[in-house]
């Protein structure tokens, strides 16, 4: 969907003229408050379910969770999915033409977006879809946080805020993890200062490198040691410091390579910083009780035992704020070995507690 | 609390359109009742994956706690009420727990299995560890941990700096205020901090 009214954005700047790609999946009601929106995390897009047809490797992100009866039933919601500015997946982004400069792309010149940013441009599709209350919102990770910021900026707009494994800020660990993969990239000769299409090159070793390091804090220590182990590439060691010599030295390159290959360098530094940016109890003095004083929703939170990225400790200090505001909360500590991709599998307690979460949601709107 | 009417003895200690917090709240039984027949609201704590889907299932606030770990969540005096139902001889740090009762809940209610209920007492005058209805796991696989009586409870109670409201026992589901450590099965104690 084409927007031609300026997006606002926090840094000051605003994006002018901008395409959002978007995807829905079942029916919107007549009353039209069966819509849930889905945010998503660093790498995903507004593809959250279902196939496209003859491509049958296209499972949506989310396919596990949302579809005809899965625990977000698109046969009861209508499900909305949207790609956010500044992503790589068809809503203008880097990659776009920059409308300054119309022969070449916008590369590192597009404007640093937030979370706060992308519930505004949020918040305009539902609008244009002539939404006015959304059953829910549901994210994971980062879009865990457009949930929880749909709940503080836009209270009254939703009955449900569901976020899983997500936190109130990144912590200093986090940004670090954050930071070391931003200059992978901006270190790769073929960089450029972000106009590597100007150039007609990429930064794919940056972004392997990026790839590497974030994919290692997504699984816990457990989940790698019993997958990969010190199982070995080869019968015997080369004795190279070059060659592969483990097989996780082979998984975390073959995932870097298959990174580079459809993610933009770019899209990566953006959506990294707006991770280090949110934090909506930093109006507040940091005092989360105080931010969550203007919340109206119900919430339903998700963390997973040996996510350390994400700890359940963070989703803790959301529920303490939440339960100072005597706020209808329920929150889900599921023990899973995955660590921060737990929220990307289909455990039954965490599926079944979210199953029964959006059939209340359901009771409630009939 | 699986018994029905020891769960509606128990919930008229609970006033009106409390805001309560049911520490070890099981499926949400104890909640669903205290929000439909006395208009309360709040929060259940529970650790075990099945009773929190139970309880999100019937649409009562769950949150996935170890008690163990303490209330850290809580605010002091944060609730009208709190429970602490058949969950306090489960714990390895009970007084601790109790006193953290104490601190988030104005009014704190607990109930525990009485281990002076007089079948008990044969039971240990004939050499043997009781097994019966409230208690009916053998010695070596017990979850109750932390065995008392009701007699004890009004000991640690005041150890502890806690003024008792109300105390009776509960017998086939029928309150017993007379001799209530011999003659019921279950202790319940209302009480509040100083």
């Amino acid at each position: 969907m084409h927007f031609a009214a300026p997006l606002p954005l926090a840094s000051g700047a605003s994006l002018r003229d901008y395409t959002l790609a978007y995807e829905t999946y079942g029916t919107l009601n007549a009353a039209k408050s069966n819509a849930v929106l889905v945010c998503h995390a660093l790498n995903a897009s507004h593809h959250v379910a279902g196939t496209y047809a003859g491509k049958e490797k296209s499972e949506g992100w989310w396919d596990n969770l949302v579809g005809p009866g899965k625990p977000l039933d698109t046969d009861r919601f209508f499900v909305i999915g949207v790609n956010n500015p500044g992503s790589c997946f068809g809503s203008t982004g880097p990659t776009s033409p920059n409308p300054d400069r119309p022969e070449s792309s916008y590369g590192s010149d597009f404007p640093v977006v937030t979370v706060e940013d992308w519930v505004d441009a949020q918040a305009r599709l539902v609008d244009a879809l002539g939404i006015t209350t959304l059953a829910a919102v549901l994210g994971g990770s980062l879009g865990g946080m457009q949930a929880l910021d749909w709940s503080l900026r836009y209270a009254e707009r939703l009955r449900l805020c569901v976020a899983v494994a997500t936190a109130p800020n990144l912590s200093a660990q986090n940004i670090a993890f954050n930071e070391v993969a931003r200059r992978a990239i901006v270190t790769d000769p073929e960089f450029h200062d972000g106009h590597y299409a100007d150039h007609g090159t990429i930064p794919r070793r940056g972004l392997r490198v990026a790839r590497m390091i974030g994919h290692i804090t997504y699984l816990s220590d457990d989940a790698m040691e019993a997958k990969f182990g010190r199982d070995m590439q080869k019968a015997a060691f080369d004795y190279s410091t070059q060659e592969i010599e483990f097989q996780i030295e082979a998984y975390l390159r073959h995932q870097g390579d298959k990174f580079s290959e459809y993610f933009d360098a770019n899209t990566y530094l953006l959506i990294t910083r707006a991770l280090d940016y949110f934090d909506p109890a930093h109006g507040h003095g940091g005092d989360l009780t105080a931010t969550f004083a203007k919340a109206r929703c119900r919430y339903q939170l998700v963390s997973f035992s040996t996510d350390w990225r994400f700890a359940p400790a963070r989703s803790r200090e959301i529920v303490k704020a939440l339960v100072d505001n005597r706020l209808d909360v329920s929150y889900a500590e599921i023990d899973a070995p995955h660590g921060h991709d737990a929220f990307l599998f289909d455990d039954p307690r965490y599926h079944g507690f979210l199953r029964a979460g959006f059939d209340n949601l359901m009771k409630e709107l009939t | 609390m699986s018994d029905r009417k020891d769960l509606e003895l128990i919930a008229e200690l609970v006033p009106k359109g409390s805001r309560v917090l049911d520490l070890g709240c099981g499926n949400g039984d104890l909640l669903v009742h205290l929000r439909e027949h006395r208009g309360c609201s709040g929060y259940g704590i529970e650790i075990a994956d099945a009773d929190v889907l139970a309880c999100e299932q019937r649409g009562v606030n769950v949150i996935q706690l170890n008690l163990e770990e303490g209330l850290a969540l809580f605010d002091d005096r944060s609730f009208d009420v709190v429970l602490q139902l058949d969950t306090l001889q489960h714990l390895k740090n009970t007084e601790k727990m109790l006193r953290e009762t104490a601190r988030v809940g104005r009014i704190g209610v607990v109930s525990f299995p009485n281990f002076a209920h007089w079948p008990n007492r044969l039971h240990v005058i004939g050499g043997r560890m009781p097994v019966t209805r409230v208690l009916p796991y053998q010695w070596y696989d017990t979850p109750n941990i932390r065995v008392g009586t009701y007699a004890d409870f009004e000991i640690l109670a005041k150890k502890d700096g806690l003024t008792i409201l109300d105390a009776f026992g509960i017998q086939a589901g029928k309150a017993v205020r007379a001799w209530p450590n011999l003659l019921a099965s279950v202790a319940v104690f209302k009480f509040e901090r100083g």
